[in-house]
């Protein structure tokens, strides 16, 4: 008998001060625990703040493919003197606390405590040492021999302490490995960034704004190696109306932000709407209202970019809510915006954005991407009238004609009217375009039997807790469908909800937004909504609790 | 060069300074041999923003106050193109404001013709950023008690690459100025003061000539304190005409270290060929 067994799974967290660099050195276990043929997940929260406060990760360690957050901590590193009780509400008798702030000095002060950690967790996993402490030089390259051998001697010192744990508590851990050699890992962030890149895009300009910042910094990263045009604008009124310049041109351009900055941007998504302009608005959601929880997460913007904007015009919501689909739905906004002439967005958040997991690379020979970019004639008229509603887009300098554009209502060749039939017909135009979208919208994908009573709603974020949820629950009973997009909703979904006993939405809001434009769009009443706006994603152990309560 | 519309109906009023300035900026295109098909001219919204659709070129007529941001776009991604933002001083100076100053630092190589006829014409005759103090509009009904805005001033201390000011009522001055603006490589600032013969009873044509002169010969526009000097100049009650300042030695938004390379590449290549640099990137998160 062991005093603590852990039996296919471990759960970390490590909790610290901001700036003691809890995110660096998370992403460095989970790429050594990653290596060392170990499945992992983990997931940020922090503060709005540079220094101080307290923020913490959570590193899922486990013999099953694991890509949500719960809750359940089986070791709590505290490197700060909040940190326990920062993790109070999540720490059992079962957990193992490993207090690196009161020692810290014996050690070479705080700023060890995190490669002491790791050190810790190769001792207990058994992990080869020389794979972390290559990991660790890759990170402390730039910062000196002196501090880079210091931190080998934090890692020893650690993988020492971590095998001296497994004795003194007696541990037995049990967790499988498998060859995961061949297998990515990556935020949802840097996903939808990839797909973007993979989706064209070369222009960007952008206001920062948490949790959206993280897109324009990795494109920034790359922008000479992809050919993007990237622009800090003095406000995002700047960066959008940048954006609109830049595809008129011929771009296939974006900006990022998230609830508060987008408010900022509406009017000119109403011009995207007007111009018939291609418009990628990638929208980090935090909760609001206002300023809100600056650096925490929420699913409160559905209503905003679903309704954003003066005057009716079609756009596309995009929602996604796995790496994957992070990935190739990013790739897909381009040429969604670039086919139908309309802003696209792709929704996230901060929890979206901040999960880290590992998956089959992206296949950038399966993505296409189309230009639908038209050499104009002397004739050429930007909207001219056609049988779908989609006029050729010519750009500036590419044919013999001319490109005008107009935020006013305007004739076929572009220029500004008040013939108050010919309004009538170009509105008539731009919305038949929303049946074209319509008929490509992407479906949800289904999870369970067919015949299930119960049927669980979600989009974004929200899926891969919901399916572990609903894993642990093990009841054939319950089904579940996510929706990766929301809007326009594919017609053939009608069929997923006849004949439940009940339906149940699971949204990081209040109001269930997503549950009213179902009702709006299909006339579909969902029965029950499971919905949290305290800042935190849903665990999969709150969520199992609840889905079992509704359906008593 | 042919920029001639026809069948167009002009909603200017009859005698508005913005057909001078119409004018004025069909004869410098045509006498600096730019074609229709390498133009493209940006607008907000306001009777100075339709100028546009009077020209034929290509257009961006945006939003409000917007002109700015786009036109700095078009030109990074498509260097070879002419690029000109036209708008009023409400739109420019008032609503945009946070664009003017920051199109300014960034440089971009477009010229902006902004206007100015010291008062909102198109929402019927309240104050705008330039209008003079004491002026009794509908809404400041007691007069304006706000410091008119000064964009010579404000472009200077900025450092704006080209500063100048134009009246619409003189075709050939006006030409000249603006002909310099659209050849200067950089960001080129005109402040066109233009009449509005409806809601401006004050700043009238007249007015305009009895209360402006142009800068001496002698002036050095490559003297920054001089002038800034000349921008705030009441003395006589006469403000100057022509270009205040110049400076070349900026960098153009378009060839800054970071936008150089990018900008010089075709604008459909830049997006292609790029799937094995993005397979190399995805490998490094294995």
């Amino acid at each position: 008998m062991t005093d603590f067994s852990f039996d296919k799974e471990i759960s970390l967290a490590i909790a610290a001060e901001a700036g003691q660099g809890v995110d660096t050195i998370t992403q460095v276990i989970a790429q050594t625990v990653k290596k060392s043929g170990y499945r992992v997940f983990y997931t940020l929260e922090y503060m709005s703040r540079i220094k101080g406060g307290c923020n913490s990760s959570t590193i899922r360690i486990s013999s099953d493919r694991v890509c949500a957050y719960r809750e359940k901590v089986d070791f709590a590193f505290v490197i700060s003197k909040d940190a326990l009780n920062h993790l109070s509400k999540r720490v059992s008798e079962d957990t193992i606390v490993v207090d690196l702030y009161s020692t810290a000095k014996d050690f070479g002060g705080s700023a060890y405590a995190n490669t002491l950690v790791s050190g810790i967790i190769a001792g207990v996993l058994n992990i080869d040492i020389g794979l972390l402490q290559e990991n660790l030089r890759k990170v402390f390259s730039t910062k000196g021999d002196e501090i880079i051998e210091k931190n080998m001697q934090a890692s020893s010192k650690g993988y020492e302490m971590g095998k001296n744990l497994v004795q003194e508590k007696n541990l037995s851990v049990l967790i499988e490995k498998n060859d995961l050699a061949k297998e990515i890992l990556i935020s949802g962030n840097d996903a939808v960034a990839l797909g973007c890149i993979a989706g064209g895009v070369d222009f960007i300009s952008s206001y920062p704004m948490s949790p959206s910042t993280g897109i324009l910094t990795f494109l920034a990263k790359h922008s000479d190696d992809f050919n993007i045009l990237v622009e800090q604008a003095e406000d995002e009124i700047a960066a959008i109306n940048m954006g609109l310049g830049a595809c008129y041109a011929g771009a296939r351009a974006m900006t990022s932000t998230s609830g508060g900055g987008f408010a900022l941007m509406t009017e000119a998504v109403s011009l995207a709407g007007m111009t018939e302009t291609p418009m990628v608005i990638y929208l980090g959601q935090r909760p609001g209202p206002a300023t809100g929880l600056p650096t925490r997460t929420e699913q409160g913007d559905l209503n905003m970019v679903l309704y954003a904007g003066h005057g009716d015009f079609p756009r596309i919501v995009l929602t996604p809510g796995n790496l994957e689909d992070a990935f190739y739905l990013a790739q897909r906004a381009f040429n969604f915006a670039d086919k139908f002439q309309v802003p696209v967005f792709i929704l996230s958040d901060q929890y979206f954005a901040d999960s880290c997991y590992h998956i089959e690379p992206f296949d950038v020979e399966k993505v296409e991407n189309i230009d639908y970019i038209e050499k104009t004639t002397a004739d050429y008229k930007r909207y001219a009238l056609t049988a779908n509603g989609i006029s050729p887009r010519g750009i500036p300098d590419f044919g013999d004609g001319l490109v005008v554009v107009d935020s006013d209502e305007h004739d076929e060749q572009g220029h500004i009217t008040e013939d108050l039939d010919l309004r009538i017909r170009m509105v008539n135009k731009r919305m038949s375009k929303s049946e074209l979208i319509k008929e490509e919208s992407i479906p949800p994908d289904f999870f369970g039997e067919t015949g299930a009573k119960f049927l669980v709603v979600g989009w974004g974020s929200t899926c891969n807790i919901i399916k572990e949820a609903l894993n642990e629950i093990n009841n054939p009973d319950i089904a579940f469908l996510y929706f990766k997009q929301t809007y326009p909703i594919n017609k053939n979904v009608l069929e997923q909800f006849k004949n439940r006993k009940k339906i149940i939405c699971i949204e990081n809001n209040y109001t269930g937004q997503f549950a009213n434009l179902l009702k709006l769009e299909l006339d579909i009443s969902v029965d029950e909504k499971i919905l949290k706006y305290n800042g935190m994603p849903f665990s999969v152990e709150e969520l199992a609790l609840k889905i079992n309560e509704v359906i008593k | 060069m042919n920029y001639d519309m026809e069948n167009t109906d002009i909603a200017w009023c009859q005698g508005c300074g913005d057909f001078s300035v119409l004018k004025i900026l069909k004869e410098t295109l045509a006498e600096l041999r730019i074609t229709p098909e390498e133009l493209v001219i940006c607008s907000g919204i306001g009777q100075a923003a339709k100028t546009p659709h009077y020209l034929n070129c290509n257009v961006y007529n945006g939003l409000h106050g917007r002109a700015l941001p786009p036109a700095t776009a078009i030109k990074a991604m498509n260097p070879r193109l002419t690029v000109i933002a036209i708008s009023g001083d409400g739109d420019m100076y008032g609503e945009g404001g946070n664009h003017f100053v920051s199109t300014m630092r960034r440089n971009p190589d477009i010229t902006n013709i902004v206007n100015n006829n010291m008062v909102y014409a198109l929402t019927k005759g309240q104050a705008s950023p330039t209008t003079q103090k004491s002026f009794v509009t509908p809404v400041q009904t007691a007069g304006v008690s706000s410091e008119p805005f000064n964009p010579i001033a404000t472009a200077i201390a900025q450092d704006a690459s080209f500063v100048a000011r134009a009246f619409c009522g003189d075709i050939e001055q006006s030409k000249e100025i603006l002909k310099k603006a659209i050849e200067h490589k950089g960001y080129a600032l005109v402040d066109m003061f233009q009449h509005c013969v409806t809601f401006n009873k004050i700043n009238t044509f007249k007015w305009f000539r009895e209360n402006t002169y142009y800068l001496e010969d002698s002036h050095d526009p490559h003297d920054r304190i001089k002038a800034f000097e000349k921008a705030i100049e009441t003395a006589g009650g006469k403000l100057p005409l022509g270009i205040f300042y110049i400076n070349e030695n900026k960098t153009v938004f378009e060839e800054t270290a970071a936008n150089k390379r990018i900008t010089a590449l075709d604008t459909l290549k830049r997006r292609t060929g790029r799937n094995e640099k993005l397979k190399e990137l995805i490998k490094a998160y294995l």
